[in-house]
């Protein structure tokens, strides 16, 4: 058991060394492209950390937070998979449309009416997921470039319906759908100095649910195995194919929640300044979180945290773009010293085991001489 | 040359320590040691691959120290490698002149020399012929030639005959004669101990790392030899008593595979191959490697789908069931390639003890894992199984090859297989644990499993099995009785030259090749 206990202290460190590693690495880089355009890092820090600490800065971020960290587990369960779905901004982006359109076309009680909803951009999201998913089971195409296309494709189909006359009206300069029923309105929960969107409560659920079935369901095992050897898993007896395309319908079904906050806690419709790009932060974040539910929800605070005082830099004269290069160099670092950390642990691992097991070995050989 | 107190650390290897040894020009110098040893270890340290943490290596009274291949080169020491280096679609004289194109030109110059030293070590090399036409004896001899082209002195073969029949092996072992006449030295590794006596000069053992001993052939026996080699008596693959039952376990009929090969042509792996095995039966299925045992194997497993015939396991129909289908039914699978199929080498063991049994006891409770279980059953595996590792929470990747496979062997016979498909169970598997895995088997065996066993190794396909049959080019040509066939017997039946029942007595039918013949396949 003492082996055990050693093993495990191990781990921690280790565990805690990537992340720290990480942070240090990225807050030296920044201060240094800091310093180079003539500005003072620390003040930087400080005005940072004072903004961000404000309660409505923490209400924006957390907001700020859920698509992101909903889009960041849609992007990991491909990671789980060795999938690169690269596709959840246009899957996201699709399904919130087709939702929106459902939702503006009824008139129910809300307890009907949004999880119909829900459901329409889950289901929207898998298919357009799916799509790259048989795409690869079938004719062997990769899903980085399947997915990326239809991004281009998801876009495209809403613009063409995003007009006057088809399933869109026009609103000043912009084009929107119908707006949905005051019954679809999203709960929220009552914070001061403004209310947190309810669809919190939904990205816990989901972060739970993620994690639950990846670790303690067979379905996650297998989920698993194939990222980690597919060779392996086929031997195991897990169909590769079929679980290709289930982790693409997951992962869109996921990436279908993604516009769910702000459709029905922001906007209440779809329109042609509906944000874009949270796909592809969730590619970040879930790097940045290494796919565990905790760290990609980390991830996405931090992500949240760093938009919401970047604004407040250039009130400071620093350059608006700084906060773009930290992101980058974060998961940069990230990336970097994970990987580090993860050699070094499974080095350090083989040797202690191989120590171990030599120590064995010639206590043994002295027993044969001895005896 | 000579080497002293060479010692080499590796993480979750068997490191070198403290070796000696002294070679001495014109002779052939054999390194035998279990796998695991740390032979081909030693060889890199030699070839310059790698480079000792402690020690010195000396050459012709001259203290050397290599960084890299190419030092060793220049030392005149010349490597051939266990997996041949040659490019296929390039013809011998090409893939020789590859790489050391200054030394004779690319055309007559080289031509002529390789003529010229095929001719002087009687190696019998054409060098206009294409690689891929070759066999593996001919490729080994171009590999031979290459090393001696770039004017190498001192050759390294590292286990040369693994790939070879018995009769390809004495072709090689007159090469390397002809090589000693002429004053070259030869370093060769082995862990075949009749081989090693015949051919050797002088014979170094490597245990564990170290050395043991060095001995002369003419002063020792195999089995003292042996017993130097394992530090114990030698464990031995023998199951006389036979259980086998006439209960039918598997019966594989009229199977057939196709496949597409690298150019996308449609080839037949698997030709009309039919098999029964009966409970309390091992099956053994000897082959050069790559006439469809693999393809066999996968098909019985699941993994590819068969073109025709039928596959009955204890009755049931099983020829297009999915692979976890037929794991529930009772197949308990050794991989050959133990990293590719049998592990997740990153996750830790008791992750390894769920692989491939998901569904099953203790591993799953209802569609959820049981997690405690699982665990609880890995320490059980560990334990029962002598699985060497300091805990259950380490990964499979820093365990060694032999524990690796004492695991996935725990693990299949921990749901009481009724089929237990063993493709070479103990290759890469030090010696220990190759009589624990073997021992395994035949208790199981005794208990009423059958086994479809795949081996490389002779020694143990005629040791375990209860009936053997021959595969050569997707069929099975030939079948023999393990009680009276000798390793030189189903040599020739590999090489296609013999088939049918391979009767021992009869001197004529069943060993009728001479090597020629068995080469030019």
């Amino acid at each position: 058991m003492k082996k055990f206990a050693r093993f495990d202290k191990n781990k921690l460190i280790l565990g805690i060394a990537a992340p720290v590693l990480a942070i240090v690495a990225a807050l030296l880089i920044t201060s240094v492209i800091i310093l180079a355009t003539g500005k003072d890092p620390l003040y930087a820090y400080s005005v940072m950390v004072d903004f961000g600490s404000k309660s409505d800065s923490q209400v924006w971020i957390i907001n700020k937070a859920v698509p992101y960290y909903l889009s960041a587990v849609a992007v990991a369960i491909g990671f789980r998979m060795n999938l690169f779905n690269i596709g959840v901004d246009g899957q996201y982006r699709i399904a919130a449309f087709f939702a929106a359109v459902v939702g503006g076309a009824l008139t129910l009680p809300g307890f009907l009416q949004i999880p119909i909803i829900i459901i329409v951009a889950m289901l929207v999201g898998s298919v357009w997921a799916g799509i790259a998913g048989l795409l690869k089971t079938t004719r062997g195409v990769s899903e980085v470039i399947t997915t990326i296309m239809l991004n281009a494709i998801a876009a495209a189909v809403i613009g063409y319906f995003l007009q006057e006359g088809r399933l869109a009206k026009k609103d000043g300069n912009l084009f929107h759908t119908p707006n949905l029923p005051g019954s679809s309105h999203f709960f929220t929960i009552p914070t001061m100095p403004k209310p947190l969107d309810g669809f919190l409560v939904i990205a816990v659920v989901v972060g739970f649910a993620y994690w639950f079935v990846l670790n303690r369901t067979r379905f996650g095992f297998d989920l698993r195995t194939v990222g980690q050897s597919e060779s392996a898993a086929e031997a195991g007896g897990v169909n590769v194919k079929r679980m290709i395309v289930t982790s693409m319908l997951l992962s869109g079904a996921a990436a279908g929640l993604i516009g769910m906050p702000t459709l029905l806690g922001v906007s209440y419709n779809y329109g042609t300044d509906f944000p874009v790009g949270i796909g592809f932060t969730g590619i970040a974040i879930a790097l940045l979180g290494r796919n565990h539910p905790i760290g990609m929800a980390a991830g996405a605070l931090l992500w949240g945290f760093l938009e919401r005082t970047g604004t407040q830099l250039e009130f400071e004269e620093y350059e608006q773009e700084i906060v773009g290069v930290m992101q980058g160099v974060i998961v940069l670092c990230v990336v970097i010293a994970y990987e580090l950390v993860r050699r070094y642990g499974l080095r350090l691992q083989q040797r202690k085991v191989g120590e171990e097991l030599a120590a064995q070995a010639r206590k043994t050989e002295k027993a044969e001489v001895s005896s | 040359m000579e080497l002293r107190g060479i010692t080499k650390r590796f993480p979750g290897v068997v490191a070198n320590h403290d070796i000696d040894i002294t070679v001495h020009r014109g002779t052939v110098h054999a390194l035998v040691g279990e796998n695991g040893a740390g032979k081909s270890t030693l060889m890199k340290i030699l070839y310059g691959m790698q480079k000792p943490d402690e020690g010195t290596i000396t050459i012709d009274g001259e203290q050397v120290s290599f960084h890299s291949p190419a030092d060793a080169i220049a030392r005149n020491i010349g490597m051939v490698h266990q997996h041949f280096m040659l490019a296929d679609n390039l013809t011998v004289l090409e893939n020789v002149v590859l790489g050391g194109e200054k030394l004779h030109g690319i055309s007559g110059r080289a031509r002529a020399e390789i003529i010229k030293i095929s001719e002087r070590y009687g190696l019998g090399v054409r060098p206009d012929v294409l690689v891929e036409d070759l066999g593996v004896a001919d490729r080994q001899r171009v590999e031979i030639l290459k090393v001696l082209y770039r004017g190498a002195r001192t050759l390294i073969l590292d286990e040369p005959t693994a790939v070879l029949v018995p009769q390809e092996v004495d072709a090689l072992f007159d090469n390397l004669r002809e090589l000693k006449a002429e004053g070259l030295t030869v370093i060769f590794i082995s862990h075949k101990l009749g081989e090693v006596l015949s051919v050797a000069d002088d014979i170094t053992v490597i245990r564990r790392g170290t050395t043991v001993g060095s001995v002369v052939p003419s002063e020792t026996t195999p089995k003292q030899l042996a017993e130097l080699m394992v530090g114990t008596e030698l464990p031995s693959p023998e199951t006389r008593e036979s259980t086998v039952t006439d209960v039918e376990m598997l019966k594989v009929e009229g199977l057939r595979l196709t496949s597409a090969d690298a150019e996308g042509v449609e080839r037949t792996v698997l030709d009309d191959v039919s098999l029964t095995i009966h409970k309390g039966e091992v099956l053994g299925i000897a082959g050069v490697e790559g006439n469809g045992q693999a393809e066999l194997v996968e098909a019985i497993m699941g993994m590819r789908d068969p073109d025709g015939g039928v596959i009955t396991l204890d009755g049931i129909d099983i020829s297009h069931l999915p692979t976890r289908t037929r794991r529930e039914d009772g197949i308990g699978y050794i991989p050959e390639d133990r990293h590719r199929h049998g592990l997740l080498l990153e996750a830790p063991l008791w992750e390894n003890r769920i692989l491939g049994h998901v569904t099953e006891k203790p591993n799953a409770k209802g569609r959820l894992l049981d997690l405690k279980a699982a665990r609880v059953d890995t320490e059980r595996i560990v334990r029962e199984y002598d699985v060497r590792t300091p805990g259950i929470e380490v990964t499979a990747a820093s365990l060694s090859g032999g524990n690796q496979q004492k695991l996935i062997v725990g693990r299949e016979m921990s749901h009481h297989p009724k089929l237990l498909i063993a493709a070479h169970p103990t290759r890469g598997v030090d010696v220990g644990a190759q009589a624990q895995i073997w021992d395994q088997i035949r208790e199981a065996r005794h208990e009423g499993l059958a086994v479809l066993l795949i081996s490389a190794d002779l020694d143990e396909l005629i040791g375990l099995s209860d009936t053997l049959r021959v595969m050569y080019r997707g069929r099975l040509v030939a079948d023999a009785d393990p009680a009276t066939i000798t390793p030189e017997e189903l040599g020739s039946a590999m090489t296609g030259a013999a088939t049918g029942h391979l009767a021992a007595s009869d001197n004529g039918s069943a060993a009728g090749p001479t090597s020629e013949e068995g080469e030019s396949e």
